[in-house]
């Protein structure tokens, strides 16, 4: 009895201790006095602010356009070399998914500075489309990583019974290996958009002056003082990736449970 | 018999420098059930592939029909595939598996439904157009992939050991269905199996394989009652072998008793191994056996039973519908006929290739 009450206690104290600065931080979107410290009655004003404001509105528009791109591209090539690893030993498969692995594992702050250096070095001007690159870079093995179980799990012998019964090569791919990695390949992909959304170091390493993505420009207006626009747009923020989140972890379990 | 409608030529094949098939020769006839049988690892699923075309043999050919196949792709061949883990679409529906080949083939809609319900009918699941593989048993399931390989009227149907994740008494089942489809059908099946009591029951003939050699080929009843050498008879049912030696033409000493046999041409005084078959020892009197013997174990096995003699150092598997007590003194007679004399191999690469010699 004890120990049960015990267990809510500390599991309450967890998630207060987790969720309380974001909460505050939501809260505080919808408070109409400027001071953190007291409580001016309820308002929606922050949000009406937020849509008009033009810098957030630019920001937004290139935040999407990086994550939409990244997520395609990042998408396409891991799912082949998902695909491409098929083909090769157990032990390569394990060394390349290793590498792989290793930008997921990287200090954000290392691949950030990293990264840059190699675009100065290539005398790729900042902005846009180095941006794009480094999205592209980080994101694939969180698509590898949703792919590969698939893979893992497949029944190649469904692809060889396509070729037998008269199907070309691509024909039977698209027809029994394709439907079968399509709920990885979708997680992969939101999980991608999700990443891409919120990241803020590497995007600050690469992105040069003049360009702001949603995380970018947050921080300098931080750094300029804090407005109450900005609850409002983390907020917003916070809510779309919890849902797109979800979406994630939901998707395989629906998957499964399909009759 | 009937013509050659497969010859495999010199096929070789080797992964990872490990080589698999050496110089394999077989032909299959026409309408024939032919069951590759063998230990895994023997070459004999390779054998299959390489038929269907999803392995490409180091050398040697292919031929079919007349026509040399060796590199043409699995999707042009005249011949389906029954794989082991029933291969079905998942995400389609019995109908759309079974219309798979005939909608690449472009054939009319009418036709295709005509098809869908003659295989439903020929495999015994009639109804079962718009369920989904998942919601199937397995059996079931094997019948599925049996229907959506036949409805492409194939010359052969080759089946890679479709009922090993079955259960037994659904194999047993399954085994009298294949009987009658290849009946039915009159088209040549290949199948593939480790099991000897599939084998017996299915096949016209049986290739027995080992470590990539063909070992013995011939009609169930040949191969199981004049076993070529102890591979062989040891894989095809359970079997005495006993090295022994020829003492003449017709008369083998076996364990220092001398029995009578009806094999001749093996030379005066040459060490041989013999095979006895445990239903074709037969338990008599002590004084009126060949040899004497002391029972050391005895189980009931339902349609006879199991004991295990003990006789000039010996421990004889028998079979027998009489009951010999454990302890009980026994003579063993075994009639010349049921002697099956082979040649020792000199060595286990000769016990391999003996065949091939």
């Amino acid at each position: 009895m004890m120990k049960k009450v015990f267990e809510r206690v500390y599991l309450a104290l967890l998630l207060i201790f987790m969720y309380a600065p974001i909460v505050t931080l939501i809260v505080l979107s919808f408070n109409s006095s400027k001071s953190r410290a007291k409580w001016g009655g309820f308002t929606l004003n922050w949000y009406v602010n937020l849509m008009s404001d033009e810098a957030v509105a630019s920001a937004l528009v290139n935040t999407l356009t990086i994550a939409v791109l990244a997520t395609v591209f990042s998408t396409i090539i891991g799912t082949f070399t998902c695909i491409a690893m098929i083909g090769i030993s157990k032990k390569m498969r394990s060394v390349i998914m290793g590498i792989t692995n290793i930008p997921m594992i990287n200090a954000d702050i290392v691949t950030g500075i990293s990264l840059m250096l190699l675009f100065r070095f290539l005398h790729l001007s900042s902005g846009f489309s180095t941006i794009l690159l480094a999205h592209i870079t980080f994101n694939i093995p969180f698509v590898m990583l949703s792919v590969m179980p698939r893979i893992k799990n497949m029944n190649f012998y469904v692809y060889e019974a396509a070729l037998d019964l008269g199907a070309s090569p691509a024909y039977a791919f698209s027809k029994t290996v394709l439907p079968d990695l399509v709920p990885g390949i979708v997680s992969g992909a939101l999980m991608a958009f999700t990443m891409s959304l919120d990241d803020f170091i590497i995007t600050y390493f690469t992105k040069g002056s003049g360009f702001e993505t949603l995380s970018t420009l947050i921080y300098s207006e931080v750094k300029k003082g804090i407005k109450p626009e900005i609850y409002a747009l983390s907020a917003i923020i916070f809510v779309v990736v919890l849902v797109l989140l979800f979406i994630v972890n939901r998707a395989p379990a629906s998957k499964t449970n399909k009759k | 018999m009937g013509k050659d409608l497969i010859t495999l030529e010199h096929i070789t094949k080797s992964y990872d420098g490990t080589t698999i098939l050496d110089d394999l020769n077989l032909s299959i006839y026409e309408n024939s059930f032919v069951t590759l049988l063998g230990p895994s690892g023997c070459g004999k699923t390779t054998t299959l592939r390489i038929i269907g075309g999803f392995e490409k043999p180091d050398m040697g050919r292919v031929i079919f029909d007349g026509q040399d196949i060796t590199s043409l792709a699995p999707n042009k061949r005249q011949l389906n595939t029954v794989f082991q883990k029933y291969a079905l679409f998942t995400h389609m529906n019995i109908a759309d598996n079974i219309a798979f080949g005939l909608k690449i083939k472009n054939k009319s809609d009418a036709y295709i439904r005509d098809k869908i319900s003659y295989a439903l009918k020929l495999v015994n699941l009639e109804g079962y157009e718009n369920r989904m593989p998942d919601s199937l048993s397995g059996g079931q399931q094997q019948r599925i992939a049996i229907a959506r390989a036949i409805v492409n009227e194939p010359k052969v149907l080759l089946l890679d050991e479709p009922l090993g994740a079955l259960d037994l008494k659904m194999r047993q089942d399954m085994q009298y269905e294949l009987k009658r489809l290849k009946e039915e059908l009159g088209i040549t099946f290949i199948y593939v199996t480790h099991d000897q009591e599939e084998a017996l029951t299915m096949s016209d003939h049986i290739v027995v394989m080992n470590q990539g050699y063909i070992q013995q080929e011939g009609s169930p009843e040949k191969i199981y009652n004049e076993p070529e050498n102890a591979f062989v008879a040891d894989f095809i049912g359970d079997s005495n072998i006993i090295r022994a030696t020829m003492v003449r033409d017709k008369l083998v000493d076996i364990l220092g008793a001398k029995f009578d046999c009806v094999d001749t041409g093996f030379g005066e005084n040459k060490p041989v191994d013999v095979v006895i078959r445990p239903e074709d020892v037969e338990l008599v009197a002590p004084e009126a056996g060949t040899i004497e013997g002391v029972v050391t174990g005895l189980t009931f096995k339902g349609v006879h039973y199991e004991m295990d003699v003990m006789a000039n150092g010996y421990e004889w598997l028998v079979h027998s519908t009489k009951l010999s007590e454990v302890g009980s003194k026994i003579g063993i007679k075994v009639d010349p006929f049921n002697i099956q004399i082979m040649n020792v191999p000199e060595s286990e690469d000769e016990e391999a290739i003996s065949e091939t010699v």
